[in-house]
């Protein structure tokens, strides 16, 4: 993966995938030089059972059957490892998933984040009924988007509205970027 | 900077053209394939390409939506054109081909032969 937002959006869709109506993004910066960045993918989904939680971090597992690699989870935590940062998955069967990985961003070995408003919206627009709240923060500082509240101002207007879906990524680019004051 | 205050005028804005992309039913579907093959392979953009170029033109008669891994991984990223009973499987694709794929086969209603997997497939 090219950029750290596009394992993003491949993990969120397994969230999509196991049902889940409310999906949680959270990307925090710290550490000295807030070289540390935690991403944080929550559901309410369907939620996994001991055994297949066991399974999904080795390559040559997968649920689906047009193939049989599952590469998603397995990529995004290498991607944190060879930072010399963490991955950790928990999950309960009807609770919901939990996937959080850290990355060491001074680390030559860190893809870069990548734009991760074109994310968000791309599951905003693809999922009008599973809601989002994308998080972005640093020093206590955080700027949200929750899709339930953007969902209030629409009245029921569509969210996959072109000019909303161009206006979500703008709001979540310039806000992110008052909280971290720089790009990753 | 962005704010909500203006995704309100967003809104007031569209009242009058809400209502005419409710029903998918009849319409021409065009699917990318979202799986982690296709979006390590470029999928994001080709998903942004059809949806701007669907707005830019006013296209009303065409949804995107996002489907998963086919088992074609090689060919990512994979795009199917559902009208009715017709399929059409583009391979490889890029924002590039997306204008051409839409003029001249969400618009002029033929299939760009050249950028499906059955051309892929005779080379």
């Amino acid at each position: 993966m090219q950029e750290l937002s596009l394992n993003i959006l491949d993990i969120a869709q397994n969230s999509v995938a196991a049902g889940a109506s409310l999906i949680e993004i959270d990307i925090a910066a710290y550490g000295n030089d807030n070289n540390m960045l935690s991403i944080t993918i929550k559901d309410n989904g369907k939620g996994m059972d001991r055994q297949t939680l066991s399974n999904v971090t080795n390559p040559f597992f997968t649920s689906r059957t047009t193939r049989k690699v599952g590469l998603g989870i397995p990529l995004f935590m290498m991607a944190a490892q060879q930072t010399g940062g963490s991955f950790e998955i928990t999950s309960d069967v009807g609770v919901g998933t939990v996937v959080k990985a850290v990355f060491d961003t001074s680390n030559i070995d860190c893809t870069p984040l990548g734009d991760v408003w074109d994310t968000v919206a791309i599951l905003i627009q693809m999922n009008e009924d599973i809601d989002f709240v994308y998080t972005a923060s640093r020093n206590g500082e955080s700027f949200v988007c929750d899709t339930r509240q953007l969902k209030e101002i629409m009245e029921g207007a569509p969210l996959s509205d072109p000019m909303v879906v161009r206006w979500i990524k703008e709001f979540i680019e310039e806000n992110q970027f008052e909280i971290f004051k720089r790009r990753y | 900077m962005k704010s909500l205050r203006e995704l309100q005028a967003i809104k007031n804005k569209m009242k009058a053209s809400v209502n005419t992309r409710d029903s998918v039913e009849g319409k021409m579907r065009i699917l990318v394939g979202m799986a982690t093959c296709g979006i390590a392979a470029g999928a994001r953009p080709v998903l942004n390409a059809f949806t701007e170029e669907l707005a830019r033109r006013e296209i009303s008669h065409a949804v995107v939506s996002q489907t998963g891994c086919i088992g074609i991984c090689q060919y990512e990223p994979v795009v199917e054109i559902v009208e009715g009973d017709t399929k059409t499987t583009y391979v490889k694709m890029d924002a590039e081909k997306v204008a051409r794929v839409v003029s001249e086969h969400v618009i002029g209603k033929r299939p760009v032969t050249e950028f499906t997997i059955g051309a892929l497939k005779a080379e």
